[in-house]
């Protein structure tokens, strides 16, 4: 892979706090090279900043390997940008050319409230699943893990559904900003297994019931929530959703 | 002498027997117990779950946006345990045993055993969470094997096992903070312990979103704040992972033991250039399958496809014959460093070895066309069969190594070369995880106690979750049950007031400095100082180069750092100069600890302490021991020993030929 270098305009939004207005600053970065990460040409940016006497750009971001969903910058009017499957962090500036101009802003929705520049309050998502996605058992409780054998395809369905980070690119992604792909994940996972099952109507019922009560948009099935998932998720998950909370509907005592 | 207070008989009912006598509260006065956990990684999220199961008042801290982040997370290949499912010779003792051996005996017995006592409910638990583990067709559960083991024990769901375990963990987490049992308070940091009559009693913690600094009471504090990798700037850790915690309560008269144990793990992607701003960790579950070479002739500029097999040097396989590829990460690492700095190394660095697949993509390729009764394909076709069995074992770190590299792994192999990845060493704890002050209890990687000098793959996931599941519930109840009678103490007592300020003081001279260097300058300082000279080798000499240079940094850090921004908001340059501040001391004392222990063992590797053959030598006579360090002051820490005893393992030169 040959490398090269680039200089590049980045206009980025920059807010104080949730409650300032906030808007656009344009800086310039020189020299970026293109093995870089893109968060690691942040932190260049960052550096120069701070050498400036200047405020750096707030930004959520942990482990750096794609995994933890905490990187949340929309880039270029992409959630985590051009690259499909990727998370902001594993994107790399070979996807850049020098002399490009990148918009960069937080998630936007009205549910992830814009904390600071690019960092936007996700803990919606940690209630929707205190409504119910997971499966009541204590600890201590377990029978031998081999007594519950699980078809494999089931099995296998279950941990692509598993694999949902969290980091709200399908809500940034969705022009409803629709949590359904997130919380489609979670009911696919569990319903799709035994351990899943004694809870199965009411964790489908509550969840949505979270759901809308955060505030998240209405799914339209319009896809751009499984295009822009950087794990991708399958937007049958959604469609596995829909048939448990109507079924949870019809056959729900409660 | 410490004493770690190891209940009496023998190894094998020790656990048994404890839990048996240990004190019990009844579950009304769990009510009004309050406990505090910092970090909500497997071993803090898996502790306040089954603390707010059992009834106490949890409350539980992070410092990322959700308790989900934590770097548990990032842990790919999978979690031991002794099930024995595959009827290949598994048992409790032998995970005991290749535990404390991988650990190059500087473990403790009675902790090792009671961790491979409780693996397999650690498994059964996950499964009823609804954890999707690999599973075989017949609907059970898969096994693969790790290093510095025989037998396949490893339970895994594809390269992303830690993320399933934690999810798991999470959502028992998030259950509990439903009923009301756990509150949960993430962006918050732990920033100082709050001690009063000696025992720990709260902690100060700063609301990251406000700035503002909270006190927070608790009739016990958990540590599960995780490790320490950071201090070398580059690591496979996140980008927050931190000692803080750790550091704060080392300050407030816990014990740190073994910092020099820090393992250096021998599959990363290596570093491409000073942009650098962390490693990314390749499984050591790909060792089972990719073998590990380097070409025979040195400075060797052909690409990988241009050497013919037999100028192809397997080093491991040619070093280790019985474990071959499978060696345990600190034989590997160093295998990997003397064949690179021979000038045997790949790459444009020079500073990687190969790890090559395209044996195993035949064979599993051969064995797909059999299972499917094809004959008379073409290798081509042989080799497509292959790529898919490879893809659904390990397709997140072929594509996460595409990513991050640009070269496809499933047509040339992939080059790595160790880095930092996991800190053996942590705060001293007893049997009981209780640190040597009352009331303060440690668990998970921020703990010194099981993994001894080095620790084995799959073990981590293990440790974390053994600590929070199984055995804080049992032995934090035998501390509590003396507590009953002592109420909540109002956050307006004496010593939360003066803790409070004194974290004040920190954050105001932080800011007050205004010098002209960011915080990451310093860090990288740090961390090439601690590379260099406390890494993957270490001697006399540049050790104690290595402490004169980190005092210096650590004065120029307090006299040129520039922290922007304000203190009451949102300001993530301000937590990270906390956190480096810590690290810049800390890093002091994993040199002094390196200094003192003149042998090798595990991960740590004395230059001047070796077989005729370059093997970690240890040096049995004069330390095996743990070595506690009591903080005394800036620069200053007393050593404390706590000897160890094996009865049942008998100490010997580690061998994997």
């Amino acid at each position: 892979m040959e490398h090269y270098n680039m200089n590049l305009t980045l206009k980025v939004w920059k807010q104080q706090n949730k409650n300032a207005q906030g808007g656009f600053e344009t800086y310039s970065v020189k020299d970026i090279s293109s093995e870089m990460s893109f968060l690691e040409m942040f932190d260049v940016l960052n550096e120069q900043l701070i050498n400036e006497g200047k405020e750096p750009i707030a930004f959520d971001h942990d482990c750096r390997e794609g995994i933890c969903g905490m990187c949340s910058m929309h880039i270029n009017g992409r959630a985590h940008g051009p690259w499909a499957g990727t998370t902001t962090c594993q994107l790399h500036m070979r996807a850049f050319k020098d002399g490009d101009t990148i918009t960069v802003e937080p998630w936007r929705a009205g549910a992830f409230p814009v904390l600071k520049d690019l960092t936007v309050d996700r803990t919606a998502f940690d209630r929707i699943i205190e409504a119910g996605g997971y499966v009541s058992v204590n600890t201590g409780n377990a029978q031998d893990a081999n007594c519950l054998p699980v078809d494999k395809h089931k099995a296998d369905l279950a941990f692509a559904a598993a694999a949902c980070i969290g980091c709200g690119a399908c809500v940034a992604a969705c022009k409803n900003s629709s949590a359904m792909l997130f919380v489609s994940a979670k009911v696919s996972q569990l319903a799709l297994l035994p351990q899943g099952d004694p809870e199965r109507q009411t964790r489908a019922l509550n969840m949505v019931a979270q759901m809308d009560k955060e505030g998240f948009g209405s799914c339209t099935n319009t896809g751009a929530c499984e295009a822009e998932c950087p794990k991708e998720i399958s937007l049958t998950n959604i469609a596995r959703l829909n048939r448990e909370f109507i079924g949870a509907g019809f056959s729900s005592e409660k | 002498m410490l004493n770690a207070k190891i209940p009496a008989g023998p190894l094998n009912t020790k656990w048994e027997d404890y839990k048996g006598h240990c004190k019990l509260v009844n579950p009304a006065n769990k009510r009004s117990l309050e406990v505090i956990v910092i970090g909500t990684g497997l071993a803090g999220a898996s502790a306040a779950a089954s603390l707010g199961e059992l009834g106490y008042k949890v409350k539980a801290f992070c410092f990322q946006d959700s308790p989900r982040r934590a770097h548990s997370i990032a842990a790919q290949g999978g979690i031991n345990a002794a099930k024995n499912y595959q009827n290949d010779g598994d048992s409790v003792y032998r995970l005991f045993y290749d535990t404390v051996k991988g650990g190059d005996y500087r473990a403790r017995e009675a902790n090792v055993h009671r961790l491979a006592e409780v693996s397999g409910n650690i498994i059964d638990q996950c499964v009823a969470q609804g954890v999707p583990f690999a599973r075989e067709y017949g609907g059970l559960l898969s096994n693969r094997s790790f290093g510095g083991t025989q037998v396949q024990r490893t339970f895994y769901a594809a390269g992303q096992t830690g993320q399933q375990l934690l999810l798991g963990a999470y959502s028992a987490l998030e259950r509990q903070v439903a009923l009301g049992n756990v509150k949960m308070y993430s962006r918050h940091e732990m920033l100082d312990i709050v001690k009063i009559d000696g025992k720990a009693r709260g902690i100060i913690a700063r609301d990251l979103i406000t700035g503002e600094l909270e006190r927070h009471f608790g009739h016990a504090v958990l540590i599960c704040s995780g490790g320490y990798g950071n201090v070398f700037f580059l690591s496979t850790n996140a980008m927050g992972s931190n000692v803080t915690a750790a550091w704060k309560a080392t300050k407030n008269g816990a014990y740190f033991a073994n910092p020099c144990f820090t393992q250096i793990h021998p599959t990363c992607i290596p570093v491409s250039g000073d942009h650098q701003s962390k490693l990314t960790l390749m499984s050591e579950s790909l060792r089972n399958d990719g073998r590990i070479w380097v070409p025979k002739k040195q400075n060797d500029t052909r690409k990988a496809s241009e050497i013919p097999e037999d100028e192809r040097d397997y080093y491991l396989e040619r070093r280790y014959p019985a474990f071959g590829n499978l060696v345990p990460r600190d034989v590997a690492s160093r295998a990997a460093k003397e064949r690179c700095d021979a000038g045997y190394g790949v790459g444009t660095s020079k500073q990687a070895v190969f790890l090559d697949f395209a044996a195993a993509i035949e064979r599993y390729g051969n064995i797909e066309a059999g299972k499917r009764q094809l004959s008379n394909l073409s290798k081509a076709e042989i080799i497509k069969l292959g790529k898919e069995v490879v893809a659904e074992k390990y397709g997140n770190l072929f594509d996460m190594y595409a990513k991050i590299t640009g070269e496809n792994p499933y047509e040339q192999p992939m080059r790595i070369y160790p880095a930092v990845h996991y800190t053996m060493g942590g705060l001293w704890v007893d049997y009981e995880l209780q640190t040597t002050v009352p009331g303060l209890y440690s668990l998970g990687e921020a703990n010194f106690s099981d993994h001894g000098a080095n620790r084995l793959g799959a073990s981590a996931l293990m440790q974390g979750l053994a600590d929070g599941y199984f055995v804080i519930p049992y032995t934090l109840g035998n501390y509590l049950a003396d507590e009953i009678r002592t109420k909540a103490i109002p956050t307006d007592h004496p010593a939360f007031v003066e803790a409070e300020n004194k974290v004040k003081e920190t954050i105001s001279k932080l800011m007050g400095i205004k010098g002209t260097k960011s915080v990451d300058h310093f860090h990288k300082k740090l961390g090439k100082i601690m590379w260099d000279k406390c890494g993957m080798a270490r001697n006399e000499q540049g050790l104690k180069e290595a402490i004169e240079e980190i005092k210096a940094l650590r004065a120029e850090f307090w006299k040129d750092v520039r922290v922007p921004g304000a203190e009451k908001e949102f300001n993530p340059e301000l937590e990270k100069a906390g956190r480096v501040a810590d690290f810049l001391e800390l890093g002091e004392l994993m040199c002094i600890d390196a200094l003192q222990r003149r042998e090798s063992c595990g991960g740590h590797f004395r230059e001047e302490s070796q077989t005729p053959d370059g093997e970690a030598q240890r040096d049995d006579a004069n330390f095996s021991y743990v070595a506690a360090w009591e903080y005394k002051g800036p620069g200053q820490f007393e050593l404390h020993k706590e000897e160890l005893k094996f009865e049942e393992v008998i100490p010997s030169q580690r061998s994997y030929k």
